[in-house]
């Protein structure tokens, strides 16, 4: 414990920037995984336990797409489209036999899919770990805002995860489809009756929670390494962050992500060995006190 | 009167039959060792963020068995290898190596571990009593330590404590050069990170006096994300900063730091990071980082090492790595204590083998040596310089010098009390 470290950083404008930085960046990285899984049960009533393979995919199309083109953007879209194209499928040709189905047997089947998954990224890509490296455009000085430091990347990176959330909120709340989504969670049997075809609105919002995931695995690519089984660890803390926020819970998904960044960020300075055991002490207290989670009682 | 026969088995085919059956239940040693492969197990770690060590690990055996089969094998007995991935779990470890033994027939074990799972061969080697030699753990504790040590059991790895005397004299000379008083170190939450941090700023407080250590981090191992640990060292402000990060970590960590330009806000010394396997993969090295020789062809600067680095690239068409001349010593080395016992068992091997000197193209004077009171390879070559971005990619190494590793081991042997 280094109760001095944390004082001091809280009473620097420097430290402050750059933790509050590095927690937004762990946070949005956590909440793009998160809100795919939040959304997925919150809809489909699955926990999806596969769900850090399409973080994994997005990853290794991403830098795939980036060695054959030399384009970043065309590296995002190709980890993004090609985990909901992923996602769709897998929907479609495995989870729909489960849905209404024992959780251990769903669990069962997704845990499966994770070994396949990793043994199929080992196939095609080979055990060794990969790094997709920094595009160009980004390899330049960090900024210095109050004395702390910002890298540009980091920058971008928050940005579109802060557009993701938006444009999803804003999407569930005001659209037509974003209604029909909502009315499918809460009453998938009236939906069906009036005529909607909620197979497809089931494999939509798989897609939607594979291409979040893959989106933020992507980027994550330039300053991780890939290796299969990467998104075992990312999976469990967005699990950690999905009953922090509330399943279900879309806001819930980014409070809770934003917390567990700030708690590791901050933590690593005022408690450097207990920095993973503050995350799991804040999900028990969390718990305790409100066992459906913070913002448990809305669904998406 | 007469005496029947009574149908069925005789008496003396019966004897004849349990005689036969107890010899071949009670001593399956003698069918082994009148086969004509010997079995060599070895568990590595083939998936994974270090899979490619673990792979370079087999690929190095693989290229010295070939040479010793082609001459004859181990006293005439063809080597055959039977390689396990551990998936680097340390129970994995264990499990493998001694299904190894039990199942498969090996008859001596190459422990191709980290240290994690290194230290739970080492008790599966103690149990079964099997030759083994531990190729990758560089713990120094694992032969240092006299509560460890097992007659069967040998290394062929790098240790900790040679590469931090050499690192911390080499580091303590830059520090008084050019002041850098302030240090943070950062290394991964296990027994290799904390032993071999501890010992490479013991050394570099000895030579350097001055030293104050401002900042720690330990991520643990094959940790994702090293946002918060490098924002935590940027916050520290030191004036330099150590790492035994090693692998995809180290790589990782690179990544993530360059973006914070911290490679340009302090010197840093990384003693992983001059192995082909981070030189290569990272994308954006940066230049002039300080680390220990790992495995580069052009250190020892000498033809056979050359060859061999060469040799290794034809055959696998990419660059040896540490793990990989640590594995290939240890079958270079097994052939020769064979060749010495002319014989192809264990214990004969293993008497063999304490004090055994043979040529190296990785030593530092063209030989390495197992030492025999504490069953470790000794006299490989250690050095470190800077990097830069492109082959050679440690153009100046600075040679490290045996007779000062061995005193001051010596010393810190005993102030562990392991003498």
């Amino acid at each position: 414990m280094d109760l001095d470290a944390l004082t001091g950083c809280l009473a620097s404008s420097a430290c402050l920037v750059t933790q509050t930085t590095s927690g937004f960046i762990i946070g949005m990285l956590l909440f793009l995984v998160a809100v795919g899984l939040t959304l997925i049960f919150g809809v489909l009533k699955v926990v999806n336990f596969s769900h850090g393979a399409f973080y994994m995919f997005g990853a290794y199309f991403a830098m795939t797409a980036y060695q054959l083109t030399g384009s970043f953007a065309l590296a995002m879209l190709c980890g993004a489209a090609g985990t909901a194209i992923l996602g769709l499928v897998f929907e479609r040709g495995f989870m729909s036999r489960v849905y209404g189905a024992d959780v251990l047997m769903q669990l069962l089947v997704c845990y499966a899919f994770v070994l396949i998954f990793d043994d199929v990224v080992r196939m095609i890509w080979g055990p060794e770990f990969k790094s997709m490296g920094m595009p160009a455009a980004f390899q330049v000085a960090p900024l210095f805002i109050a004395g702390g430091v910002v890298p540009p990347y980091y920058l971008l990176l928050i940005g579109v995860a802060l557009a993701a959330a938006a444009v999803l909120g804003l999407g569930l709340a005001r659209t037509r489809i974003g209604k029909v989504i909502r009315a499918a969670a809460h009453n998938p049997g009236m939906v069906s009756a009036l005529g909607i075809n909620t197979g497809l609105i089931y494999g939509g919002v798989f897609a939607l929670g594979g291409m979040l995931a893959g989106l933020a695995g992507a980027l994550a690519a330039p300053v991780r390494s890939l290796t299969p089984g990467m998104g075992f660890s990312v999976l469990i803390e967005s699990f950690i962050v999905t009953v922090i926020g509330g399943m279900g819970s879309i806001l819930g998904a980014l409070i809770g992500a934003l917390l567990i960044g700030m708690i590791r960020s901050f933590g690593s300075l005022g408690f450097p060995l207990f920095t993973e055991g503050l995350m799991y002490l804040f999900m028990v207290i969390v718990l305790v006190s409100r066992p459906t989670g913070l913002f448990g009682k809305e669904v998406a | 009167m007469t005496r029947t026969r009574k149908p069925g088995v005789s008496r003396r085919a019966t004897l004849a039959m349990m005689g036969a059956g107890a010899v071949t239940f009670a001593t399956p040693w003698v069918a082994r060792a009148q086969a004509k492969t010997i079995k060599v197990g070895m568990p590595t770690i083939l998936s994974g963020r270090v899979a490619q060590l673990g792979t370079s690990s087999r690929n190095g055996v693989t290229l010295e068995v070939e040479k010793v089969n082609a001459a004859g094998g181990l006293a005439g007995r063809q080597i055959e290898m039977v390689i396990r991935d551990s998936k680097g779990q340390p129970q994995e470890a264990a499990r493998v190596a001694r299904e190894l033994v039990n199942t498969d027939g090996c008859e001596i074990l190459i422990d191709a571990e980290a240290s994690s799972g290194a230290f739970a061969v080492h008790e599966v080697a103690r149990d079964l009593g099997v030759l083994c030699i531990h190729t990758n753990s560089e713990t120094s504790s694992l032969t240092a330590d006299p509560k460890q040590h097992i007659p069967n059991a040998f290394r062929t790895a790098r240790q900790g404590v040679h590469d931090s005397i050499v690192g911390g004299s080499y580091a303590a000379a830059i520090a008084k050069a050019k002041g850098l008083k302030k240090w943070a170190t950062c290394s991964p939450d296990y027994a290799y990170g904390r032993d071999t941090t501890g010992e490479y700023v013991t050394y570099l407080k000895r030579f350097a006096p001055d030293v104050e250590i401002i900042s720690e981090s330990w991520p643990k191992l094959f940790q994702p994300d090293y946002t918060e640990v490098v924002t935590k060292i940027l916050q520290a402000k030191p004036q330099a900063l150590y790492s035994c990060l090693w692998g995809g970590d180290l790589t990782s960590y690179i990544d993530q730091a360059n973006i914070y330009a911290l490679f340009s806000q302090m010197e840093v010394f990384a003693v992983n990071m001059a192995d082909y396997t981070a030189l290569t993969v990272v994308k954006n090295l940066p230049k002039g980082i300080h680390s220990g020789n790992r495995y580069i062809k052009t250190y020892p600067a000498t033809p056979e090492n050359a060859a061999w680095g060469d040799a290794y690239k034809a055959k696998y068409n990419e660059y040896p790595t540490n793990w990989s001349w640590e594995n290939a010593t240890a079958i270079m080395l097994l052939a020769e204590a064979s060749k010495k016992a002319n014989s192809a068992d264990g214990k004969k091997i293993a008497e063999a083998l304490r004090g055994l000197k043979i040529k190296s193209p990785f030593g530092a004077d063209g030989t390495v040596t197992m030492r025999a009171e504490d069953q470790t390879l000794v006299g490989y070559a250690i050095g470190w310089g800077t990097t830069i971005p492109q082959e050679p990619y440690v153009p100046q190494v600075q040679a490290g010098d045996w007779k000062t590793v061995f005193e001051l081991e010596a010393e810190w042997k005993k102030s562990k009390g392991y003498t």
